[in-house]
């Protein structure tokens, strides 16, 4: 049986497919069985951080509708023979997933995979609810500030509330918080929420806190996950959550402010 | 022109609800007279609503059984969640039906007022279950205690609401809506370990988090109405 782990946020733009990318990357690089798939029907992003929309041919929404079979739909990922993409639609709507297709999937997935991937669309409807209903464990990406928290506040009550394990009965979704953008200066400067503060106020385990940098756009544009660029602070920030993930003990790195140069803070340069 | 003789008006009184289970004129007689001897004084005159919630008998003569509450000074006033079967020997006892959803019942001059006994107290109260909330309750959802107390022994984040008829208690922040005392009990208080509120009410008199007090702010506090106001204060 595979692990479903969904990657979550609620609100829009705060790095959902970057870490689905990142994440189901890592395991691969880990030697474990990786497919992710792409909820976000209609919005097709996955395949291009992944650096593989060249070689979409059928899609998730086809396989549902059994118009291809899964071998065919799977884009396999020429860095590393573990990982598999699951593209989503980009002709289609959230209304094209259905809770029977996608459990078909899944369970066909699991046979072979040790791993599933869901990167979930933002919002709290019918996409967002698709990719989190099967999940076993959930990956809540929060940026630090009000509006992300407060949303991922609202998805961890949907995933205790709307997810098969919810409904019955069985253990809740074992959720990980994921604090992407991290801009340790400007927390100091209280311009960002800090990590406590996030975590405080989500009262959910902390996974990952991932800086900001400028790695993550040039890996989203060149197509190739950040956790494969071991030199950038990000890609090494996914590495140690892909481990603790994986129950690993990991210290928290890049949570502090480089120390600036005297020079540098006398002119005020950042 | 002549002055207004009268004036109609919604109200609430309290009465029994008289729950029957199932009915034989012995034992039902017996078990009547059992329970008054309990407390004479407190039942003389009261009126009582006769609900047939939970009867599974068949149909029975509810005549006889309406004499047998006023035999014993009750004053039957209704019928009510009445199975359609039944209706028809019901309208002959005179009394009217009652829908089974709420108990409405017009103000009449003949209804006693609210007993003031002491044993009032004890025949009233009731043991009622606390709904223990041990995960967080986040933002959009909604937890209700209905009759009784809520116990979170988590937070309540910003934008989620916690209801209850009783107490409410908060182990842990409470940073969204806490509503004590919904239907009117303005002996609810509401308790909380770390106050940052958007909302606090007791009994539908309510305080919004920029009347708070910010020396209260993360601090253990409890809500209670005394004199129609509500007081905050550190626990």
């Amino acid at each position: 049986m595979a692990e479903i782990i969904v990657v979550t946020s609620g609100k829009g733009g705060v790095g959902k497919t970057t870490t689905s990318a990142a994440i189901g990357s890592g395991l691969a690089i880990r030697g474990h069985k990786t497919v992710i798939i792409d909820f976000d029907v209609g919005l097709r992003n996955l395949d291009l951080i992944m650096g593989c929309e060249r070689r979409v041919v059928y899609d998730f929404v086809n396989v549902l509708n059994q118009e291809a079979n899964l071998n065919q739909a799977l884009i396999k990922d020429k860095r590393n023979p573990n990982l598999y993409i699951l593209p989503a639609s980009q002709t289609r709507d959230k209304d094209a997933l259905t809770q029977e297709g996608v459990q078909t999937v899944l369970n066909e997935l699991s046979e072979s995979f040790e791993y599933i991937i869901c990167d979930s669309p933002a919002g709290i409807e019918k996409g967002a609810q698709m990719a989190l209903y099967y999940a076993d464990q959930a990956i809540v990406v929060t940026n630090p500030e009000v509006s992300s928290v407060r949303d991922s506040d609202r998805i961890l009550g949907i995933l205790q509330s709307k997810s098969l394990r919810a409904e019955t009965g069985a253990e809740p979704v074992k959720e990980h918080l994921l604090l992407t953008r991290y801009n340790p200066a400007r927390v100091e400067d209280g311009e960002m929420l800090s990590v406590e503060d996030v975590v405080e106020i989500l009262a959910i385990p902390l996974v990952g806190v991932i800086p900001e940098s400028e790695a993550v756009l040039k890996a989203s544009n060149q197509g190739e996950p950040v956790i494969f660029d071991e030199s950038a602070d990000a890609g090494q920030a996914y590495s140690d959550t892909v481990a603790r993930l994986l129950g690993e003990e990991v210290d928290f790195r890049f949570l502090e402010a480089g120390k600036k140069g005297f020079l540098k803070r006398l002119l005020g340069a950042r | 022109m002549a002055d207004t003789s009268f004036q109609l008006k919604g109200s609430v009184v309290t009465t029994f609800i008289l729950e029957l289970y199932q009915y034989s004129r012995e034992d039902f007689t017996q078990q009547l007279k059992d329970k008054i001897s309990q407390a004479p004084e407190f039942f003389l005159q009261s009126p009582v609503v006769i609900s047939l919630e939970k009867f599974a008998g068949e149909n029975i003569d509810f005549l006889e059984l309406v004499d047998v509450c006023r035999q014993f000074e009750l004053q039957p006033m209704a019928f009510k969640a009445v199975d359609a079967r039944f209706e028809a020997t019901i309208k002959k006892t005179g009394l009217p039906l009652l829908s089974d959803t709420a108990t409405r019942a017009v103000n009449n001059a003949s209804v006693a007022p609210a007993p003031q006994k002491v044993e009032a107290e004890s025949e009233e109260s009731e043991y009622r279950k606390s709904k223990v909330i041990t995960r967080p309750v986040r933002s959009g959802q909604q937890v209700y205690a209905e009759g009784g107390d809520l116990i979170i022994l988590s937070q309540v984040s910003e934008g989620a609401e916690v209801l209850a008829d009783g107490n409410i208690h908060i182990y842990g922040s409470l940073r969204g809506r806490a509503l004590a005392g919904i239907k009117g009990d303005t002996s609810a208080r509401v308790f909380c370990q770390k106050l940052d509120a958007e909302l606090i009410s007791v009994a539908g008199h309510f305080i919004l988090s920029d009347s708070l007090d910010s020396a209260l702010q993360g601090q253990a506090v409890q809500v209670y109405l005394d004199e129609q106001t509500l007081h905050v204060a550190a626990v």
